[in-house]
């Protein structure tokens, strides 16, 4: 008896808890399909719906430039980080090279130094280069980070080393063993970390505001932010705005959940 | 083996990784420390004055750090326990034999990636003064709030939101810890008769230990560098009248706004001490309690 109780219970908090997640999306979502006249109706039937906030907002502001900035950006960023922080990562597992210890405890160290630290000073640099408001500003400083780079160590140190030393005796040149063995031995790491780093970067918004001077360099988030302020009584044209940066994510997310998870799952627990 | 060049290799792959350090983290961390001594301007950095320790004896007499170093503290001493307790409690439940785990993870999981600055408009526009949580608020008889727009609750909201945001995320990350507990152990337990809470108390928590540390960690850290939310809820102001300052949010202010980034990058330092000594607490006390 008591068993059927604790299951109803243990349904009502999972169901509560995903009911009490979802309602801001679809709250959201739902207005922004409101017209303005019918946006302080708390019910409107389905008929009235309409998608013009968000023909509204595409024509007559540049969230597509935006959308197209942060696609670009979170798309270069990943890259530089999955093929910096994999090498660096391989080396640091596998190479025998002086030096390796104390990159080792470096990257290590910095990982424990809140990026407020340089922000300044990086800052100063970037406006002394007059990178402020370009695409090399959003993307150059930040090709490489410390965690992904601690990610691939302790998984290539994970892999077993004789197939490795198999493919020494075959012949093959370091970077042959590097790209054809443990490479592709490495899908389950390449991913979290394209993970992390995407998300990351797509969502990132101190950087960008502060990098992005111009309307026409904003990433969504900076964007959405700056529109936020002008559009605060339109709610619906203001939430169209938000579903649009939010939706593509949401999209890429549902299609590739597993791989989200996993990767969020098996990091910084080794 | 060939070791030589395979040394000339192992370079050849750090060396983008040791330039990058270098340039964007090694050298600005020096730089932001030597500039900490000084009065330093971003408009007339030739002009930059040694001060000693000025900056940070400043730091201590500003009500408006204080403030913003009391608003951070309540704000991550109210988030990371509750964000815990119920990543933890969903985790045990959705780990349990339950239909539909796949469905209730991946929802668990849609805030995570989530814009902070999507979340915050979403949010802003259920608390406001006439939106849908004031509305249910009423119907049931409880007072209603201008959440965002009041002084005692801007930051209580705000709160909310980031529980609200990073709960699914810690919840998968027990998830994974929860099923990496052999179940010999729970066999065990039953075999010696224990309870549902004790094998709870006696086998799941103590296994757990390593993802709650690890957790807090990241709870801690991220809490303490607040920044986001308070400034796109706040116009980029912390107010109302300074009700959601934060530490990482003045200390933006101070260094883009007024310029002042010696004392801006003395703040940077000071908040470096503080996640760094948090950090080294937690790391002792889970030592201790393994021994």
């Amino acid at each position: 008896m008591w068993r059927r109780w604790i299951k109803i219970l243990y349904y009502t908090v999972v169901i509560g808890y995903a009911v009490l997640t979802l309602i801001p999306f679809l709250w959201s979502l739902y207005t922004s399909l409101k017209t303005t006249p019918d946006l302080d109706k708390m019910w409107v039937p389905v008929s009235h719906l309409t998608f013009e906030n968000y023909q509204y907002i595409v024509t007559k502001f540049p969230f597509f430039t935006w959308f197209l900035n942060s696609v670009f950006i979170a798309v270069a960023v990943t890259l530089g980080n999955l093929l910096f922080n994999t090498l660096c990562g391989y080396a640091l597992a596998r190479i025998q090279f002086p030096g390796r210890k104390l990159l080792f405890y470096v990257v290590l160290g910095v990982m424990m130094v809140p990026g407020q630290v340089v922000m300044i000073p990086v800052y100063i640099m970037l406006a002394e280069w007059g990178w402020i408001n370009t695409y090399w500003g959003f993307t150059i400083p930040f090709l490489t980070q410390s965690f992904g780079i601690f990610l691939m160590r302790q998984f290539f140190l994970s892999l077993p080393k004789e197939l490795e030393e198999a493919a020494t005796i075959d012949g093959l040149s370091r970077w042959g063993i590097f790209w054809r063995v443990a490479l592709p031995l490495a899908k389950p790491a390449l991913a979290a970390q394209t993970i992390f780093m995407f998300l990351g970067n797509w969502n990132s918004f101190m950087w960008p505001s502060l990098l992005a001077s111009s309307e026409d360099m904003y990433t969504l988030p900076v964007g959405l932010n700056s529109f936020h302020w002008q559009y605060v009584a339109y709610w619906n044209v203001d939430l169209a705005g938000t579903m649009f940066m939010t939706i593509p994510m949401l999209i890429v997310f549902l299609i590739f959940q597993k791989w989200f998870i996993k990767g969020i799952a098996t990091t910084g627990l080794k | 083996m060939r070791s030589r060049g395979d040394m000339i290799t192992g370079y050849l792959f750090v060396m983008p990784v040791v330039v990058s350090l270098a340039v964007f983290l090694i050298g600005p961390i020096f730089y932001a420390f030597y500039i900490s001594f000084h009065e330093f301007s971003f408009l007339a950095p030739d002009q930059a004055k040694w001060i000693g320790l000025d900056n940070y004896v400043k730091l201590f007499q500003d009500p408006r750090f204080l403030k913003a170093l009391k608003n951070t503290s309540f704000y991550s001493l109210g988030v990371v326990p509750v964000q815990i307790c119920i990543a933890l409690m969903l985790a045990l439940i959705v780990d349990s034999k339950i239909k539909g785990k796949t469905f209730f993870r991946v929802v668990y999981f849609l805030p995570t990636v989530t814009s902070t600055v999507a979340v915050s408009v979403m949010f802003m526009y259920l608390f406001k003064s006439d939106g849908i949580v004031n509305l249910f608020l009423s119907h049931l008889g409880l007072p209603t709030h201008d959440w965002f727009g009041s002084i005692k609750f801007a930051l209580p909201a705000t709160m909310m939101m980031a529980i609200w945001t990073t709960v699914g995320q810690f919840m998968v990350i027990y998830l994974a810890g929860l099923q990496d507990i052999p179940t010999d152990l729970y066999e065990a337990a039953e075999v010696d008769g224990a309870s549902p809470w004790q094998k709870f108390r006696f086998v799941t928590w103590p296994m757990l230990r390593p993802t709650t540390f690890f957790v807090l960690i990241m709870s801690i850290i991220g809490t303490f560098q607040v920044f986001d939310q308070v400034y796109v809820i706040s116009k980029g102001e912390g107010g109302p009248q300074d009700a959601t300052l934060t530490v990482v949010f003045y200390l933006y202010r101070t260094a883009f706004k007024d310029f002042d980034m010696g004392y801006a990058s003395a703040m940077a330092f000071v908040l470096f001490l503080i996640i760094l000594v948090l950090t080294f607490i937690q790391k002792k006390f889970f030592k201790e309690e393994t021994a």
